[in-house]
């Protein structure tokens, strides 16, 4: 990128935020606008989500994580007139949302592979600018550069439900697009609040701006910008668009919603509303506490019943993501270290558990449980991945799902102890609708003829299922890796 | 050897990962892979015992798990006494059913499966008795419960065992439950999490606080270790393969609850009302699942009920504030039901998978080697002079006598006073004549008399020698255990290196000749029970019709499992399907209702969403529920 510079704080004298947000686009896009096979389209997007990958992954290994401050910043004027600029840099909250957003990438590209089979270059087109857009969400300083991301991200995930998804997809699309949009619009209203406010899109700038906010003003903002990161992740009652949007998603799509894009959410919350309206957080707690606990538990029972498998893994997302906004809210360093480590394994376990049924539904074509069981003798293999990805997501100790929703319990009994009671009810939940589900799916005899000859998981979908798996292992049995990134960050977040 | 503790969990995860990877290619090394590496790890376990003192030397620290504002935990080692006799137990125990596994799981066609979990499961155990802290403990607590789920539901094509498998784990959640509450509450109380800390920090502590986590982690136990009311997984569980319900289900996995009151002593001893309650709980099961022992008739069963009912006496033991007593019977335990077990299986594989004992009999002369050792191991359960089950259960009994007549105001008495352990006594008692009751119940039925099913039995025949040398081992420890580790009782070799452990505190007796008499008086119980059950069902004294006239409710309650089944599937699934189905109800019919009705007001969504959206789809949901709700409350209620 022209224009960019580092300051001194950058590990590297080099821009690798700028990199590895605009590498996909710029070099991804043109490959694929050009390519004039399938596969060469999907190598395309291949090689940039892996340059990608890769890249996000030697930016976590070179943060510093003893520096409080901001990681890597590139900063450059954008619009003078107006105070943007542009300004990217990482930290304890977004370390991992990079990393998360590098290493899914060409994961999905893998899954796109293999599920989409028509206008494929027009979704790898999405797919890539998604992963652009995803990747800035996370890493800009900038508030209407922020903006600009958030919004990107709407246009391709909106096309990708509405252009290849199932039968419900226009019903779907709408819902998703009005219901992320009516977030948006709030939360553009409280940027330009604050702006009016502070003097300054700086977001590294506005929490020290804001300390002398009126609480009158600290209010609106809260309740702007809750709304629209509630929806996001989504929250209790903001979550009825969820099921929908998965149910009528193409596999790849569902992968991206559930790994990064619900994250945002629970991102915003941590990087905006915690420290630019802690006073109206504080005013909040209770209530918010609360709904992260309805999430929990209702999340988890709704899940229970389900007939259609994807619909019980996007319910699953709802009672998980309800352990993320509960550990931010409690505002405890655990608590919210927690929170963090429970969005990255949430983020790679919840993406795995859809492309499972994805897997099913390009064999079977139902997603029905009653129409499916005893798949186990003939897809060994599958069932094997499957049951554990199945384990992580209830919570099974030395995988990822454990290590975030402990120490979001640890904080949740700082907080309260009736709370903490409460949400550990969600494990048990958990694990009650994810073993039903799993013995009559893959256990038990043969229900369905038609399924007597499938076929087992083939090399491209072991490896897909084998990328997502390796960081749930290493979550699970070195959890420091990741937490120790977080600590000189979420000290300083913590009440 | 001594200073690499980490080779006795290595070995078995080693074993894990090669027979995983053999998967499906079914070569024939994976059960010798599994008894090889267990071996490796219980000779250097063995090392590590006779280098050892077994008194309190730092743990060594593998890694930083993780460490969060505080919240710091570390994966570490810790090898004192208590530790070393478990594993000792463990890999021992594991050693001999892997072996035994060879042979039963021969002709199996997925028996890579059976042994890449098999070594799994002892790389868990030993990792959760190796533990320092009780975070470490509860991660593999959870993992032997996830190889317990996996080797219940070892054939999976059997609905039963897929329910008995899901049933174990979810059980065993709501023990967790309980368990990981209070893991927290320890944490916040004590700042960490480490027992050494944790016991050095009790003087400073709250000591509502303390009774209330001593509670919370029971509930763990009873969980794990198959106490009334969350018994219930542990008799189904049986749907496993027998080497499973011999090693996982009777000598090792299930003890890990007493390990933890054990481990935890000073705490619970900090926590009087806690321990009534652990010793409430343990007699209350003892009894409980003595009475339904009685009344089985498939052979694993009986023997699932009475581990069930001796995992009881061991809580009662710890109860009365006699861990190394609890830990001696949990150890002779260890040998003569994984022996029973074994045998058990023995007697299945020569009757073509056969397990009700109304279609055996006579098998006496078919298996010689089996009935032999069957045998001995009934008369150590029996707890017959001078059998392994004699030693431990009598100091039991003896310890809980004393607790009964112990001044009040000196060290041993509770503050409840000691009337209530006059009736832990006397159950205790009853409980020891049930038990040598339906052993030999179980014995005569299936090994004496005339054969009731000719064909099966024509085609019986003794199990091959690598089934046979672990029950011949077992036998041996069935035997001598209880004497070698237990002579003169309470200051045998096994009380002797246990006063070396974190924190125990050795509880003394009353002195032999108090002793001899208790002694005496078990041994009536336990001899005229032995002597009812070969009377009652080899000669036919009519016996059990004369019980079965004369108590008819009792015996139809003790067959029936005294219900818990039915009010944990009535109450507990079918409460929680129905909530289940209001909460979805709720989010189809008035949350997403709600929605759509803005929807429909919205001039943006109006075309696409009106087709859709007649609200006739929410209103069949609707019904369907309160349909469902109704249904299953009519079963509920009426059933």
């Amino acid at each position: 990128m022209n224009g960019t510079m580092t300051t001194g704080e950058a590990a590297l004298d080099f821009p690798l935020l700028s990199l590895a947000l605009w590498l996909p686009l710029l070099v991804g896009l043109p490959i694929i606008v050009l390519a004039r096979s399938r596969n060469a389209i999907a190598i395309g997007a291949l090689m940039a989500s892996l340059a990608q990958a890769v890249l996000a992954i030697v930016i976590t290994v070179t943060f510093d994580h003893q520096a409080t401050g901001y990681q890597f910043v590139e900063e450059a004027p954008w619009i003078p007139a107006l105070g943007i600029s542009y300004k990217l840099g990482v930290d304890g909250v977004s370390i991992l949302m990079v990393l998360l957003t590098g290493i899914l990438g060409p994961l999905v590209v893998a899954a796109a592979w293999l599920t989409i089979h028509r206008r494929e270059r027009e979704f790898f087109a999405a797919l890539i600018t998604l992963q652009t857009a995803m990747l800035g969400v996370f890493v800009t300083l900038d508030f209407i550069l922020f903006y600009v991301f958030w919004e990107m991200v709407l246009i391709p995930m909106y096309l990708m439900i509405g252009v290849w998804g199932h039968e419900r997809r226009i019903y779907a699309t709408i819902k998703f697009f009005l219901y992320t949009f009516a977030g948006s619009v709030l939360m553009l209203v409280a940027i330009l609040a604050i702006r009016f406010t502070t003097g300054t899109f700086d977001i590294e700038a506005i929490p020290e701006e804001m300390a002398g906010a009126s609480q009158i003003l600290q209010r609106w903002v809260f309740v702007a910008f809750f709304l629209g990161f509630a929806i996001k992740v989504p929250m209790f009652p903001f979550h009825t668009w969820l099921p929908d949007a998965h149910v009528e998603a193409p596999t790849a799509g569902s992968m991206v919603l559930a790994g990064v894009l619900l994250k945002m959410g629970a991102y915003g919350f941590l990087r905006f509303l915690l420290p630019m309206a802690p006073d109206a957080v504080d005013e909040a707690r209770g209530l918010v506490v609360a709904l992260s606990l309805v999430a929990i538990v209702y999340g988890a029972l709704v899940a229970m019943v389900q007939p259609d498998l994807k619909k019980l893994v996007a319910y699953s997302s709802v009672s998980h993501m309800g352990f993320v906004t509960l550990g931010i809210f409690t505002a405890t360093q655990t608590g919210i270290d927690g929170a963090l480590v429970q969005m990255l394994s949430h983020g790679v376990v919840s993406p795995a558990l859809f492309f499972a049924v994805g897997v099913i539904y390009e064999r079977a074509h139902t997603r029905r449980i009653d129409e499916l069981g005893g798949l186990a003798p003939r897809m060994p293999i599958y069932a094997t991945l499957f049951g554990f990805f199945m384990l992580a997501s209830l919570g099974l100790p030395l995988l990822s799902g454990f290590v975030g929703e402990f120490l979001v319990l640890v904080g949740a009994f700082d907080y309260a102890t009736g709370v903490g009671v409460l949400a550990a009810l969600g494990v048990i939940l958990a694990a009650a609708y994810m073993l039903w589900m799993y013995q009559r799916v893959a256990l038990g005899r043969l229900r369905n003829q038609a399924l007597a000859t499938i076929p087992d998981v083939n090399r491209t979908e072991i490896l897909t299922f084998v990328g997502l798996g390796v960081l749930v292992v290493w979550v699970g049995i070195f959890p420091d890796t990741f937490v120790r990134l977080l600590s000189a960050t979420t000290a300083g977040l913590a009440g | 050897m001594l200073d690499a503790p980490w080779i006795i969990p290595l070995l078995p995860l080693l074993a894990f990962a090669a027979n995983g990877l053999a998967g499906r290619r079914n070569p024939p090394w994976t059960g010798w892979v599994s008894t090889l590496a267990i071996l490796g790890s219980f000779v250097a376990t063995v090392v590590l015992w006779i280098q050892s003192t077994g008194s309190d030397k730092d743990s060594s620290v593998l890694y930083t798990w993780v460490a969060s504002g505080g919240f710091d935990i570390e994966i570490a080692f810790l090898t004192d006494a208590l530790t070393v006799v478990m594993l000792l137990v463990v890999t021992g125990v594991s050693t001999l059913v892997s072996m035994y596994a060879v042979g039963y799981m021969d002709h199996d066609a997925n028996k890579p499966r059976f042994f890449t979990w098999i070594p799994l499961f002892v790389f868990s155990m030993i990792m959760l008795v190796i533990s320092d802290n009780l975070l470490q403990l509860f991660i593999f607590w959870e993992m032997v419960g996830l190889c317990s789920y996996l080797l219940i539901g070892y054939w999976y094509e059997r609905d039963s065992a897929n329910a008995a498998a899901t049933k174990a784990f979810l059980v065993n959640r709501i023990g967790d439950f309980g368990f990981a509450i209070g893991i927290i509450l320890a944490f916040h109380e004590f700042g960490t999490l480490r027992y050494r800390e944790i016991f050095d920090g009790l003087g400073a502590a709250d000591p509502r606080m303390v009774t209330a986590i001593a509670c919370l982690l029971f509930i763990g136990a009873m969980g794990k270790s198959a106490q009334f009311p969350l018994h219930v997984w542990l008799p189904d569980a049986m749907e496993g393969p027998t080497p499973v319900s011999a090693l996982i289900h009777a000598a090792t996995m299930v003890t890990a609850g007493v390990y933890l009151v054990a481990r935890l002593n000073p705490v619970y001893s900090a926590a009087p009302e806690a321990l009534l309650l652990v010793a409430a709980v343990g007699t209350f099961t003892a009894f409980l699942a003595a009475t339904i022992a009685l009344t089985q008739t498939d052979i694993k069963r009986v023997l699932a009920y009475s581990t069930v009912s001796q995992l009881g006496l061991m809580f009662l033991a710890a109860g009365a504030g006699a861990y190394t007593v609890a830990i001696f019977h949990l150890a002779t335990h260890a040998f003569f039901k994984a022996l029973l077990f074994l045998g058990s299986g023995s007697v299945i594989h020569a009757m073509n998978d056969e397990q009700d004992m109304r279609q055996m009999g006579g098998l006496r002369s078919k298996l010689p080697v089996t009935y032999a050792t069957f045998i001995l191991g009934g008369l150590a359960l029996a707890a017959i002079f001078p059998l392994a089950g004699f030693w431990s259960k009598d100091e039991i009994l003896a310890l809980t006598h004393l607790k009964a007549t112990s001044d009040p105001g000196s060290s041993l008495s509770t503050d409840h006073g000691a009337g209530i352990f006059w009736v832990f006594y006397f159950t205790g008692l009853a409980v020891s004549v049930m038990t040598a009751f339906y052993t030999f119940r179980m014995i005569v039925k299936t090994f004496h008399g005339k054969p009731r099913n000719a064909e099966l039995h024509a085609h019986a025949h003794e199990s091959p020698r690598v089934m046979t040398l672990p029950l011949i081992v077992l036998a041996a420890g069935a035997v001598l255990a209880g004497a070698v580790l237990g002579i003169p009782p309470e200051h045998g070799i096994i009380h002797g290196y246990l006063k070396y452990a974190a924190g125990i505190v050795h509880l003394e007796g009353a002195g032999p000749p108090a002793t001899l008499v208790l002694a005496l008086i078990s041994t009536v119980a336990a001899g005229g029970g032995l002597l009812l059950a070969l009377g009652a069902y080899s000669r036919g004294m009519g016996i059990p019709a004369l019980a079965r006239r004369l108590l008819p409710g009792a015996e139809t309650l003790f067959r029936q499992k005294w219900y818990m089944d039915h009010i944990g599937d009535g109450f507990g699934v079918a409460f929680t399907k129905a909530t289940a189905m209001i909460s979805w109800g709720f989010d189809a019919g008035v949350i997403d209702g709600i929605v759509n009705g803005v929807g429909h007001l919205s001039r943006f969504t109006a075309g696409q969403v009106r087709r859709l959206q007649t609200g006739q789809a929410q209103n069949y949901a609707l019904l369907m529920v309160v349909g469902l709700v109704l249904t299953v409350g009519s079963l509920v209620l009426f059933r």
